[in-house]
């Protein structure tokens, strides 16, 4: 019987791998910003376990905002990231020094 | 028992998808992996009760957001095998870091397991009859009416500020002024000359 610890495991195992993949792929933030939703994904499941296991529909509601703050989150990151190939010709996160004013 | 199978699957899927995500050599396949893993995602709040979001999910980021994802991966022309130098350097931090914080993870769902703190009573328990989009509709137009409008609002700043900072004015190009028509009145445009004979008219 599938019960809320299946769902946690799966979401924490989920966060962990999306919180590896921010530091194994350093030099690349297309890849960065698709573990951070990834990590939103996790969250968002964890929601919807803890709303399914309670028999509270506001955890489902709550995952719906994560979700908006998820969708905004991917256009302006991908918007700054367009524009900062623009000017640099790379998407390195190695130096962000140049990243003043 | 089919649950159980199916909560399996997913969840297999689902892990299996993010585990290549984050190591695919090339980041069009991250981003297909990634829509995979939003789909059994979907499959896995299917099946705990959450249609609509399971359905809000598939819409908005497998509909959406990884196509936009796509589009900028194959909109940049980057030279992907440099990016992938340093790898195996951040690996062993990396796994480090995240065994510790699965470690961490599995201790809490432990701790709650062993009788979680009191939370109170439930806020809008769920009722029987009712389907779940019937449900939540009711709920985010009543009770949390102000913050799905600040929702919207979140999503509204972010489509502004996506266009202003991509947003750039090529030179070279004559684009259509309305304003400019709009204001440019007769007497602007023609001239009443006369000539004298043998005489041309410089414009």
């Amino acid at each position: 019987m599938i019960g809320l610890t299946h769902y946690l495991v799966v979401a924490a195992i989920l966060f962990v791998i999306g919180v590896l993949g921010i530091f194994i792929n350093r030099k690349n933030i297309i890849v960065i910003l698709m573990a951070i939703e990834l990590i939103l994904l996790a969250v968002n499941i964890n929601l919807i376990a803890f709303s399914a296991a309670l028999g509270d529909l506001v955890g489902q509601v709550f995952s719906m905002f994560v979700l908006t703050v998820a969708a905004g989150e991917a256009a302006i990151g991908l918007a700054i990231l367009v524009i900062y190939f623009r000017g640099r010709g790379t998407i390195s996160v190695d130096d962000p020094s140049r990243m003043k004013g | 028992m089919i649950q159980t199978l199916a909560f399996y699957l997913f969840a297999i899927v689902v892990i299996a998808a993010a585990v290549l995500t984050i190591t695919a050599r090339n980041p069009v396949h991250s981003v297909l992996w990634l829509i995979l893993a939003f789909f059994n995602a979907a499959g896995l709040m299917l099946i705990a009760g959450a249609e609509f979001i399971a359905m809000l999910l598939v819409i908005v980021y497998v509909g959406a957001v990884a196509v936009l994802f796509l589009f900028v991966v194959m909109m940049l022309d980057v030279d992907f095998a440099e990016m992938r130098a340093g790898f195996m350097r951040y690996l062993p931090f990396g796994l480090l870091l995240a065994l510790v914080l699965a470690a961490e993870v599995i201790f809490a769902v432990a701790a709650w397991n062993a009788g979680g703190v009191d939370m109170g009573a439930r806020i809008a328990p769920a009722a029987g009859d009712m389907p779940n989009i019937e449900a939540m509709g009711r709920l985010l137009y009543t009770r949390y009416l102000y913050i799905f409008e600040a929702a919207g609002l979140v999503l509204l700043v972010a489509m502004v500020g996506a266009i202003v900072l991509t947003h750039r004015t090529r030179g070279g190009t004559r684009p259509q002024n309305i304003a400019r028509q709009v204001r440019r009145r007769p007497q602007d445009s023609t001239r009443n000359m006369k000539p004298s004979v043998g005489q041309g008219v410089e414009l």
